[in-house]
């Protein structure tokens, strides 16, 4: 059966923030980009940039604490764009402080930022609406 | 994530499984680094790997630098697809040992 042309979805998730979701986080993400007709290279690109960005939040948000506070990553698709929106309660995001590593600096850290940056079209960070401290939303057009 | 190592001569072999993220980098780094640091040449199998993301890219880059400084070498063989296309993101496969 021929499958059909992207379709507009809106599917929302809540996970704790701990580094334990993160597998979570991926096969939330996975179950719902197999529901688009696009190929897999980019759902696997997706699911890392969606991934990094849960790791953000746990990482610097968080700061690697223990918490019971929740993330929402909501997954929406309409007429072809793309729109990812992370919301968190934890610290406030310095918006000046945020840049990936320079790509020939060798060095572990500051990747995540770029593979975000490299992957998605658009990266905003916005403040959250109460209950939420920050909004991230990442954005990309799926026609091309 | 899960690992097995295996030994011959002054080569040990991490063979990696599983999906590598933020949540299971330090189990990697237990298992490899005391490798680096006893001056092993080490070889990392990525073979089994399915998911990497910049956690793990930390490892391998940690691992190099250390195996570097200390004299001898990390190099990653049977890399998969998905691994590889990660490395390459990070623009790394001039820097670490690709095998």
């Amino acid at each position: 059966m021929e499958q059909s042309a992207i379709i507009n979805l809106d599917e929302k998730r809540d996970f704790q923030v701990d580094s334990s979701n993160l597998k979570h986080v991926r096969s939330f993400c996975r179950e719902v980009f197999e529901r688009l007709n696009i190929n897999q290279e980019l759902k696997d690109e997706l699911v890392l940039a969606i991934a990094e960005a849960a790791q953000n939040i746990v990482k610097h948000a968080y700061q690697n604490e223990k918490t019971d506070d929740k993330m929402e990553i909501k997954i929406s698709v309409s007429d072809g764009h793309l729109e990812i929106g992370f919301f968190d309660k934890g610290r406030p995001v310095e918006k000046d402080k945020i840049r990936h590593r320079k790509i020939d600096d060798i060095k572990p850290g500051g990747l995540g930022t770029f593979f975000i940056q490299q992957i998605m079209d658009a990266v905003v960070f916005k403040e959250g609406e109460k209950p939420w401290i920050n909004h991230l939303i990442l954005s990309k057009n799926l026609n091309n | 994530m899960t690992y097995k190592v295996t030994e011959e001569g002054n080569i040990s072999t991490v063979h990696l499984d599983g999906e590598i993220d933020m949540d299971v980098t330090e189990k990697a780094k237990e298992v490899i680094m005391p490798l680096i640091e006893a001056k092993k040449e080490v070889h990392l199998n990525l073979k089994e790997v399915q998911y990497m993301d910049s956690s793990g890219i930390s490892v391998l880059i940690e691992s190099h630098q250390k195996a570097m400084e200390l004299g001898t070498k990390v190099t990653l063989k049977e890399i998969s697809k998905s691994v590889l296309k990660v490395i390459m993101m990070a623009k790394l496969e001039q820097i670490l040992n690709l095998d």
